[in-house]
């Protein structure tokens, strides 16, 4: 079901290519391993400024003209900065996908960073910052973070700190640009309406001669575990209290991160990896909604399980209830985990989560950009095996893998619980 | 201006592969096929919307709606949503002004489940006491939350006084006084009145054939009647704005303010609406949100967005401005909107506009139609708004016959830049504090 080809061009680009004749449609992604991980102290929200920096245009294909040029073939574009990458794709007309290899492979090395571009651009970065920070929510995500390492990069947002997007410049920004946008840091992936062959003459003439200059893997020392619960509050506006109680997760490529999927799932319910469509799947007869929403303790429940390329956080997120104490609330996800620790779940417990994953992965490969998107991702952590294997995965968990998980991952002693507690409203 | 060579108009969705079936009891069906993924995608309406609401119950349909799936006569919460999680299925149901609509999806093996229990939702809930009292819970604590949403609060206050006195104007979901005083009995009693099969219609995408899905919904809803459904009341009419009016939504420790401005809109059946999207696009979408998102982010730097929205419904609709800006600079932004709405109406937008429009309108049919979700949403709207099967198949061509005056003159029809709603939300500009 799964035939991909892999290559690696000469100056250290891999590439990936798949097939698929559904619709007349192609996907083109271009990833690169740079994004807030890679980021040291002063410069944070440095990779996510590049990325917005590398729409405002080349010589040759100077910025509106870009724009202009995928709109009218009624192509979609985009752009986004994680933690551990920053990708751009293109999904087109099957027929107009030429542009996106010849822009791509342009931007890669000749973007401008004229500084009155970033001068203008400085104040829409810090006004997605500001848009961001109306939401209690990523107000006690950063909290969190920050209180859950003590010097992996992790513990900082994409998007930066304000202090650092007033104070970083224009030839920082090139220069980061520069050293981690090149070809022997890239992944290139395609999926759709095209013939292999053809499809990688193509990719060869137009990025072969880009020159690959290796940057050296990042090691970042690991961050010892948590040693005590931490508490932390974020104090804000508005009436409603958010609880996160956050445990260190494996990182994507551990065989453990497996085994905390299906303990999400039975927690909190199945959560959908796919970044563009296919949608969800309620969580309405898991364990925790349950536990709390059903017994009045909170509005809703989720949970949070991210593929990284080095170990970050497993959150379990709640909308509390203005009645109730969120002490009580944390006290019943412990009680719901111990039960995980103490007692075998049932094995059709795993089964379900296992269809539900299934279900999951075949609402989104409706959609060629999804598949596009799955063929690059994967590399940024691991590689396309993580994907073609998932559900293959989750089927050998067992039992008493999910007790032990339970056992050594969602200890109480070694987690951060954040609580935003509203100030009251003021009008 | 070739883009009929790219395009196979065949492949689009249309009479020779939308299946349409009415049954004797009035529901209308609507199917097509596609194998190429081994999902089914379900979506729907029934004309149980707000508009039916008292002022003081306001909220009452979009209750409702999320009541149904609470409880049946065969089945209580868990066991509903137990079959359908297990089955790694999705189902559920939101009222709007005009409509409950619903939504699902399920792998192909489980299409009969989901259509049974959307079945039972629709027929027998029984909308139990605790369970009642646990939505209204949630529900007002969505509304709490979404008086601190200024992006919400600015369009909620925007629909308000750009609407009057009709439903438009007020939020489907209500406000926490109401909602409040909405009981058990109301949601009987407008489940009575307001669900039956005469105005439900059914639309199923994906690897299942139309012989198996008429049958499917003949056996489940084939023999349902409600000779007690009412009638649509008529509504208020929609005045225009006399004048400029401009409010703020003071919301204390947010760092950005949220802007909505415009004006209304042509409703869906408008012989003008094609043009007056097209003209939308330029204004405020194309490429990096248009020109507007041009003057306001990329020359000005002001916002993270700036962009426009042509919002058309059975009524009328709203033509609107949204941003998200730093307080000290929204003046400067509403400023700016406002000179890109007077060169908007008042100068025919240029050949190369009109084109960049039209070939990104007739380009992007493939992508928005490559999902079975894509291609079921676009066939509920043939069915909606009365566009006929052949819509698809024939847009290209309508697309392509819209002039730069046609487009003014719908701009001129619908926006005078002397009379907007002007609607800010957020924390009044740090300056002012010194």
């Amino acid at each position: 079901m799964d035939q991909i080809t892999e290559v690696m061009l000469e100056n250290g680009m891999k590439v990936h290519l798949k097939e698929i004749h559904t619709a007349p449609i192609i996907s083109h992604w271009v990833w690169y391993r740079v994004g807030s991980r890679y980021e040291t102290p002063g410069k944070t929200g440095i990779s996510h400024w590049v990325e917005h920096m590398q729409f405002k245009g080349t010589p040759l294909f100077p910025a509106g003209i870009l724009d202009r040029a995928i709109s009218r073939d009624g192509g979609v574009w985009n752009a986004f900065t994680y933690m551990d990458w920053t990708t751009f794709f293109e999904t087109m007309p099957a027929s107009k996908i030429d542009l996106a290899l010849r822009l791509e492979s342009d931007r890669m090395v000749n973007s401008r960073y004229d500084p009155e571009e970033v001068t203008s651009e400085r104040t829409v970065v810090i006004s997605e910052r500001e848009g961001s920070e109306n939401e209690p929510l990523f107000r006690l995500e950063e909290a969190v973070e920050s209180a859950a390492f003590e010097s992996h990069p992790y513990r900082n947002e994409v998007i930066g700190s304000l202090e650092d997007l007033h104070a970083i410049q224009r030839d920082d920004l090139y220069a980061h640009y520069r050293k981690y946008y090149n070809p022997s840091n890239a992944v290139l992936a395609i999926a759709g309406d095209f013939d292999t062959p053809t499809m990688l003459n193509r990719i060869r003439e137009v990025y072969s001669k880009i020159p690959g200059s290796p940057v050296p893997p990042l090691a970042i020392p690991r961050e010892a575990p948590l040693k005590a619960e931490k508490r932390i509050e974020v104090h804000g506006p508005g009436e409603t209290t958010y609880l996160d109680v956050a445990y260190r997760a494996p990182a994507a490529s551990d065989p453990a991160f497996f085994i905390l999927s299906v303990l999400d799932s039975l927690l909190t319910g199945p959560s959908s990896l796919n970044m563009f469509g296919g949608g969800g799947i309620s969580n309405k007869t898991s364990r925790l909604y349950r536990a709390l929403v059903e017994k009045e303790l909170a509005i809703s429940v989720s949970g949070g399980l991210q593929a990284t390329f080095d170990p970050y956080l497993y959150a379990i997120s709640v909308t509390g209830r203005p009645d109730v104490d969120p002490d009580l609330v944390v006290s019943r996800i412990d009680e719901e985990i111990e039960r995980l620790q103490n007692t075998l779940v049932p094995q059709e417990e795993i089964d379900r989560a296992v269809k539900q994953a299934r279900a999951l992965f075949a609402y989104g490969s409706e959609n060629i950009t999804n598949q596009g998107f799955w063929l690059g991702y994967t590399e940024m952590f691991d590689t396309y095996t993580w994907f073609s294997e998932y559900v293959t995965r989750l089927q050998a968990v067992t039992p008493e893998m999910v007790r032990h998980a339970a056992q050594t991952m969602l200890n109480r002693s070694a987690r951060v619980v954040g609580i935003y507690l509203p100030e009251g409203s003021e009008s | 201006m070739n883009k009929f060579s790219d395009i196979k108009i065949s492949s689009l969705p249309g009479p020779q592969d939308i299946h349409r079936k009415v049954l004797s009891n009035g529901i209308v069906i609507l199917t097509r096929e596609n194998f190429q993924s081994p999902s089914v995608v379900l979506s729907g309406l029934l004309g149980a919307g707000s508009l039916f609401d008292s002022k003081e119950k306001l909220g009452l349909a979009y209750f409702t709606s999320m009541a149904l799936m609470r409880g049946t006569r065969s089945m209580d919460f868990q066991t509903l949503y137990n079959r359908l999680e297990s089955a790694g299925a999705s189902l559920g149901f939101a009222a709007s002004v005009h409509n409950t609509n619903f939504g699902g999806k399920a792998l192909s093996e489980d299409l009969p489940l989901l259509i049974s229990t959307l079945a039972d939702c629709l027929l027998h809930p029984v909308f139990p006491d605790v369970y009642i009292t646990r939505l209204r819970a949630q529900i007002i604590s969505g509304l709490t939350i979404r008086a601190q949403d200024t992006g919400e609060m600015a369009a909620l206050t925007f629909d308000r006084i750009l609407f009057g006195d009709h439903p438009y104007a007020r939020p489907e979901d209500g406000f926490i006084e109401t909602v409040q005083g909405i009981t058990r009995d109301d949601l009987v009693g407008f489940h009575q009145s307001h669900y039956g099969p005469e105005n439900l219609v059914i639309v199923v995408v994906g690897a299942v054939t139309p012989e198996e899905v008429f049958g499917l919904v003949e056996k489940e809803l084939g023999g349902w009647k409600n000779p007690a459904l009412a009638s649509a009341p008529s509504l208020p009419q929609i005045p225009h704005l006399p004048n400029s009016v401009r409010e703020h939504v003071e919301i204390a420790g947010k760092s950005q303010t949220n802007l909505v401005m415009g004006t209304l809109g042509p409703k869906r059946n408008a012989p003008e609406y094609l043009a007056a999207t097209l003209g939308n696009n330029i204004l405020g979408q194309f490429g990096m949100m248009g020109r507007i998102g041009d003057a306001v982010r990329e020359k000005a730097g002001l916002a993270y967005y700036a962009s426009t929205s042509l919002n058309s419904w059975i009524e009328s609709g709203s033509w609107e401005v949204s941003a998200g800006v730093n307080p000290v600079n929204l003046e400067k932004a509403i400023q700016l909107i406002i000179q890109e709405l007077h060169r908007f109406t008042s100068e025919p937008v240029s050949q190369n506009e009109l084109e960049d429009g039209q070939d990104n309108f007739i380009g992007r049919l493939p992508l928005s139609l490559e999902s079975n979700a894509g291609v079921a949403n676009s066939i509920l709207n043939l069915e909606r708004f009365n566009l006929g099967l052949d819509y698809l198949q024939k847009y290209p061509e309508r697309i392509m016959q819209i002039t730069p005056e046609e487009i003014l003159k719908t701009a001129q029809m619908h926006i005078d830049p002397g009379k907007l709603a002007i609607v800010s939300a957020g924390t009044e500009s740090k300056v002012e504090d010194a």
